[in-house]
């Protein structure tokens, strides 16, 4: 689960992550007002999910107040596109005014968990304000990393270590470390997945400070922390995701192509949008049904596929292992009978109780297409699509 | 039982012969000899999977319950409080995981803390930080861990620990390794309907943090005389097919069959694993495809094409 900045940087200055003075502004009035209290110079900050704001306009610098009420005139309410957001772009509904920093260094700093070593890892990096990823492929050697022993937790020589390698000596080595203390803490107290600063500013002044802030959270977890779960914007999400998952399917992410897919199995769901690839169509979505071994929840998924007016066919594909043929056969059954239009199923069906599936298709007498495997499968869909 | 179609595969100068498949294999990790304990037993996917297994043949001697001590599953298998209570009564050697994801973790530690040779476990959505700490807390020790969110362990013909379509299944000689419990099935089905016979089946599991790699899978197969073929299925996101690679290009001399799921998947989104999101290169499709490629595997593109391909490999090594 994401987050927007502003609610990132409450939970960061909770775990005493300094950052800069400033809040959510309501309206043009309000920004003009908090800039008056933060002295006349601020930045306007558009709040949406995807990251690229500053190059698609949605970050602003206001030097006086009604300059700030003017400047969130134009972000508030704009279709805000950047390389994250796809074409349409998305709606800023809300905007942070913030106090302007006499920023001196910007540098890079982000937790996350490496799976290889199956710890916490804090990356930094002096290359601050820049595509992170970019830096990564381009000169690794400019990110510095420290494993973060889960038992013994953050300790200072690990911050030491980070902070001689960014060039941070005397007082701003003491801010930075008590700051990258903290965002373990937050990272730790929240089950997040990502805590990333970028950037992470010295400032003219002398301080240290999180200029941006961004954080993911671990969905798994998500079930003991109602208050991390309550930050959570389903504008920023598509309409059919935030319906699937509230119909208790959490793994269905809508895309742009012709053929709905229904699968058991995370992999066997990638396996079968790369097969209808291969057979020269393209996925509508990607659901992993997983064992859901209940009839309604298939016949849901199936609706809000069929509620995609791209699709042209649906091709079921379940292997069942935990999951059981015969009911997702009841499922397809259910669904088509409840389908508001016509749309050709292809459905391949092995595993778990396989046979009694089939009979239940062929009893209901629904045109349903019967693939024998992977490949025919993907055949048989793109077909169907192509003829509809 | 489930129908056994035997095949064999021709053993090479430097691989030991293939050992007789009526005798217990040497098998990986699970042979006709296992002794399951099953964590979880008196759930409805314990129970339903535990039926299973017993009738794949897996010899399942108990069940742990908190609080239910003492009775007795449909299954006829006893019932204890505790994991180390059940392996002090019935010598269990292998424990079987279908606590629900809060629990999962403790459930682990407790396989753990009872020294059970092999925890196999099959929950999905574990807290990540919860693995951080059983990942270091177990690493070293008596323990080895499969999974979390995986499909089990198959020795075709012999044990089934986990949630395999038993079925689909056929003694022979071809290990397989995934990250993904359907792609398992997937590609061994194809398989068996060729003929080709499998001797090891391991699910590593879908998470980002699991007990036991891509690569020390690849290991334990290429140490077992039984398997003469090792196919691995990866998926993006991560680096563990690169780290099973590199492994590979030093040791492995056997056959080995790729295929990488999601070269469709757009970036940065959760493809249902949660260990599959594409951050970066290294977790591209193309960038592991690449890598395995340079060890000396090969290669498929297109998953209905796994079996087709394993064929051509093994008999172009000489094997089928």
């Amino acid at each position: 689960m994401k987050i927007h900045e502003y609610q990132g940087k409450q939970i960061f200055a909770q775990h005493g992550v300094p950052i800069p003075k400033g809040r959510v502004a309501k309206d043009a009035a309000d920004a003009k007002a908090i800039a008056t209290e933060l002295g006349g110079k601020v930045v306007v900050k558009a709040q949406i999910h995807a990251g690229g704001r500053g190059k698609g306009g949605g970050v602003k610098l206001a030097n006086s107040p009604d300059e700030a009420a003017t400047v969130f005139g134009q972000i508030h309410g704009m279709q805000l596109i950047t390389h994250q957001t796809g074409p349409a772009g998305q709606k800023v509904k809300t905007v942070l005014v913030e106090e302007q920093m006499p920023i001196d260094r910007e540098l890079y700093l982000a937790l996350l968990i490496d799976g290889a070593s199956g710890m916490p890892v804090m990356m930094a990096s002096s290359a601050g304000g820049m595509d992170i990823e970019e830096v990564a492929a381009k000169t690794p050697e400019a990110i510095h990393r420290v494993s973060i022993d889960p038992v013994t937790g953050f300790q200072p020589h690990l911050a030491r270590e980070l902070c001689f390698a960014l060039d941070l000596k005397g007082d701003e080595q003491k801010q930075a470390i008590k700051l990258m203390s903290g965002l373990y803490e937050a990272f730790i107290a929240t089950d997040a997945s990502l805590a990333e600063v970028n950037p992470l500013v010295t400032t003219k002044d002398g301080r240290v400070l999180a200029l941006d802030a961004k954080m993911n959270f671990d969905d798994n977890a998500l079930f003991r922390h109602p208050d991390v779960e309550a930050l959570r914007d389903k504008d920023e999400e598509d309409p059919s995701e935030v319906e699937a998952e509230e119909k208790g399917i959490n793994n269905f992410i809508k895309l742009d192509g012709d053929i709905g897919c229904l699968v058991n199995g995370a992999g066997l769901a990638m396996a079968t949008m790369d097969s209808i690839k291969f057979a020269g169509g393209e996925p509508a979505n990607f659901l992993d049904i997983a064992t859901a071994n209940d009839v309604n929840k298939v016949i849901d998924a199936l609706l809000i596929i069929s509620r995609d007016e791209n699709v042209k066919a649906i091709l079921v594909n379940i292997f069942g292992g935990m999951a059981r043929v015969d009911i997702i056969a009841e499922g397809i059954i259910g669904a088509q009978k409840q389908m508001t239009r016509t749309i050709p199923v292809v459905a391949r069906l092995a595993g778990t109780n396989v046979e009694e599936g089939k009979r239940l298709i062929e009893e209901s007498g629904l045109p349903v297409i019967r693939a024998e495997d992977l490949g025919d499968a993907a055949t048989k869909a793109v077909a169907a699509a192509k003829a509809a | 039982m489930p129908p056994i179609a035997t095949i064999r595969l021709s053993a090479e100068a430097d691989q030991s012969p293939i050992t007789n498949l009526q005798e217990p294999k040497m098998s990986v990790l699970v042979n006709a000899n296992t002794r399951v304990l099953v964590q979880g037993i008196t759930g409805k996917e314990g129970s339903f999977q535990t039926q299973r297994c017993i009738e794949y043949g897996t010899k399942v001697v108990a069940g742990v319950t908190p609080g239910r001590g003492g009775e007795k599953t449909e299954h006829g298998v006893p019932v204890f409080n505790t994991v180390s209570q059940a392996v002090k009564e019935t010598g269990a050697d292998c424990a079987l995981i279908f606590v629900p994801p809060p629990f999962a973790a403790d459930a682990i530690l407790e396989a753990y803390d009872a020294a059970v040779p092999l925890a196999v476990c099959i929950t999905e959505g574990i807290p990540t930080l919860d693995m951080v700490k059983v990942k270091r807390a177990i690493t070293g020790g008596p323990t080895r861990l499969i999974g979390p969110n995986c499909p089990g362990v198959i020795t075709a013909g012999e044990c089934r620990v986990g949630i395999m379509p038993g079925h689909v299944f056929a003694a022979g000689s071809v290990g397989v390794i995934s990250r993904s419990g359907t792609l398992v099935y997937e590609a061994v089905d194809q398989l068996t309907r060729r003929g080709i016979g499998q001797s090891t089946c391991i699910g590593v599991g879908g998470d980002p943090i699991i007990g036991t790699t891509q690569r020390e899978a690849v290991e334990l197969l290429n140490n077992d005389p039984d398997t003469a073929a090792i196919i691995l299925i990866g998926e993006i996101g991560g680096n563990a097919e690169q780290e099973a690679a590199e492994y590979i290009k030093k040791n492995v001399k056997k056959p080995v069959i790729s295929f990488i799921a999601g070269s469709t998947a757009p970036a940065g989104r959760r493809m249902g694993h949660a260990g599959a999101i594409i951050s970066g290169n290294s977790g591209t499709a193309s960038a592991k495809k690449q890598a395995l490629a340079d060890a000396g595997a090969t290669v498929v593109d297109a998953p209905a094409e796994i079996g087709a391909t394993t064929e051509r490999v093994l008999k172009e090594r000489g094997l089928l």
